[in-house]
């Protein structure tokens, strides 16, 4: 009974943030209330035993995404000629006049348009089944042969490898397109960042390493994996930006380029040579596979971390700027 | 072992009241620094509490160590967050309140 | 009504909200917020789905695949943001001058 009372809390809580976040008139207010919608989330898949997932929600869904928006919203704030005329079309748009009579009929037929829809979904999620194992009792009898002992590894990057390989081709894609868009604003040369954040970037980036280490290498039995473990870093690496500490700036571009493509080869040369070996593409050995799965993860981490701080700021490190430390100390 | 699961449960619900009070203060204080004030002073202390009954209560030392080792890291870093809040709301020229000037 | 009903539904109203906010917000950030709130609602009921199973352990298919989502989630909104930073504000169909 009490569960089913914290069940009914999240779900409620869930919706109104949803509604308040697409409804605050305020950007930046509706940003950190998706960052607390995430934060939600987190706790409904944790909730729901989906650890991996919460793990992945907590560090991707909410906390990069919500440097991504906030970055952007910034960037939008500083790049036009003054917070009357942001570019890219933040502020409310003059495309709907209200009271327009086609307008009006267009809203109303999309009402009950929507409406409709959200019946039909609310009565196909009434009618499936309480109790279904899905696919639980085929991946449970081939656990033993996929090199690993979280089922959801084993799904990710065995069973389903080829998934995954497109998973992060994709985000290489992400990556190739901004970079394509040309150089955006910077944002960061606004004010130079206080020591406390310089100190604590020092302190916590090591220890951020650590864990993405311990992350990849837990993920083989326990939740956690290369997404995960790649979002601490890439947490490490947004954090060095923001405290200006020019570690990611100094390093080589062609490096840069190499490490962000590195997940990706690796996959589809494993990929291939299995090919070649077996007939199926990513169709391990039993006894190799967990070797195969940690390479993968491994190349795997270094990429998805990079090209998410990469896509924080915007596709490139800018370079040619002067570290903090250099500059005059402000207080 | 029944005391100290005991303790451990005590020592969660000694927890709950700061929540609650650091939450009232982030609805309640009347700017951003004592709403700074109110959130990390009360919900550090509120969670070293619900992380030591947590701790009391765990399976194995390892896991007791991860949790305080939580601990650590939430003090760090919101000790870190309610200053950059801070220092921004200062930068941008917001004056603290002040009870004399309302 | 079980748990997981109730996570399906609550899935389902998210999935409607974000999709109403999509169609009829007109700020362009917004409507980057209301797909991802849509694709948080697609992922809410894949994995109260996989929350079924009667033996406890939730089924991991459909763990991976929402894992996998929320990564393609972040490469679309990320590659979104880059492409409002650069539009030319008024190239909109409809804007004022």
């Amino acid at each position: 009974m009490i569960e089913f009372a914290m069940d009914i809390t999240l779900v409620i809580s869930l919706l109104w943030l949803a509604w308040l976040l697409l409804a605050a008139q305020d950007m930046f207010k509706a940003i950190i209330l998706f960052i607390i919608f995430g934060l939600f989330m987190a706790l409904v898949w944790a909730r729901l035993n989906a650890p991996d997932v919460a793990l992945a929600e907590a560090a991707i869904g909410s906390g990069l995404s919500g440097a991504l928006l906030l970055a952007s919203l910034r960037r939008s704030g500083e790049s036009g000629a003054g917070n009357e005329q942001r570019a890219g079309g933040l502020e409310p748009g003059s495309g709907i006049t209200p009271g327009s009579a086609t307008l009006n009929i267009t809203h109303r037929l999309l009402t009950v348009l929507i409406i409709g829809l959200a019946g039909t979904l609310v009565w196909a999620a009434w009618v499936m089944p309480p109790q279904h194992s899905g696919l639980t009792e085929q991946v449970t009898a081939r656990m033993q042969r996929s090199g690993v002992s979280n089922p959801v590894t084993a799904v990710l990057l065995n069973f389903r490898g080829y998934d995954t390989l497109l998973e992060i081709g994709v985000l290489l894609l992400a990556l190739i397109c901004v970079r394509s868009l040309g150089a955006l604003p910077q944002f960061l040369t606004l004010r130079p960042p206080g020591m406390v954040l310089m100190a604590f970037t020092r302190l916590l980036v090591p220890f951020m390493v650590l864990v993405a280490g311990y992350l990849l290498w837990a993920g083989a039995h326990a939740p956690g994996g290369a997404f995960q473990g790649g979002a601490v870093l890439a947490a490490a690496g947004v954090l060095l930006l923001l405290a200006d500490i020019g570690l990611l700036q100094s390093c080589p571009e062609r490096l840069l380029r190499a490490l962000a493509a590195l997940g990706f080869t690796v996959f589809l040369l494993v990929a291939s040579m299995m090919l070649q070996a077996s007939g199926q593409i990513l169709n391990y050995t039993p006894a190799r596979a967990g070797a195969w799965i940690l390479l993968i993860e491994s190349a795997a981490l270094i990429s998805i971390a990079l090209i998410l701080v990469l896509l924080f700021s915007g596709g490139r490190f800018e370079k040619g700027r002067v570290p903090a430390q250099e500059r005059d100390p402000v207080q | 072992m029944f005391l100290i699961e005991a303790l451990g449960v005590l020592l969660v619900l000694a927890g709950m009241p700061f929540f609650l009070a650091g939450t009232l203060g982030l609805l309640r204080f009347p700017d951003v620094y004592t709403r700074l004030h109110a959130l990390t002073k009360a919900d550090n202390l509120g969670l070293g509490l619900v992380v030591l009954g947590l701790a009391l209560q765990a399976s194995s030392w390892q896991a007791a160590a991860k949790l305080l080792l939580i601990w650590v890291l939430v003090l760090l870093a919101s000790a870190t967050a309610c200053h950059i809040v801070a220092r921004s709301a200062l930068h941008r020229g917001l004056k603290p309140w002040n009870r004399k000037e309302q | 009504m079980s748990n997981a009903h109730l996570y399906m539904l609550g899935g389902v109203c998210l999935f409607t909200l974000g999709t109403y906010a999509l169609l009829t917000k007109t700020q362009l950030l917004r409507k980057i917020l209301a797909a991802n709130v849509m694709g948080s609602g697609v992922f809410l009921v894949l994995i109260a789905g996989a929350y079924r199973s009667p033996s406890g352990l939730p089924d991991p298919v459909p763990h991976a695949m929402v894992l996998t989502g929320i990564v393609v989630a972040i490469s679309m909104t990320a590659l979104a943001l880059v492409l409002l930073g650069r539009m030319v504000p008024g190239s909109r169909k409809g804007d004022k001058e």
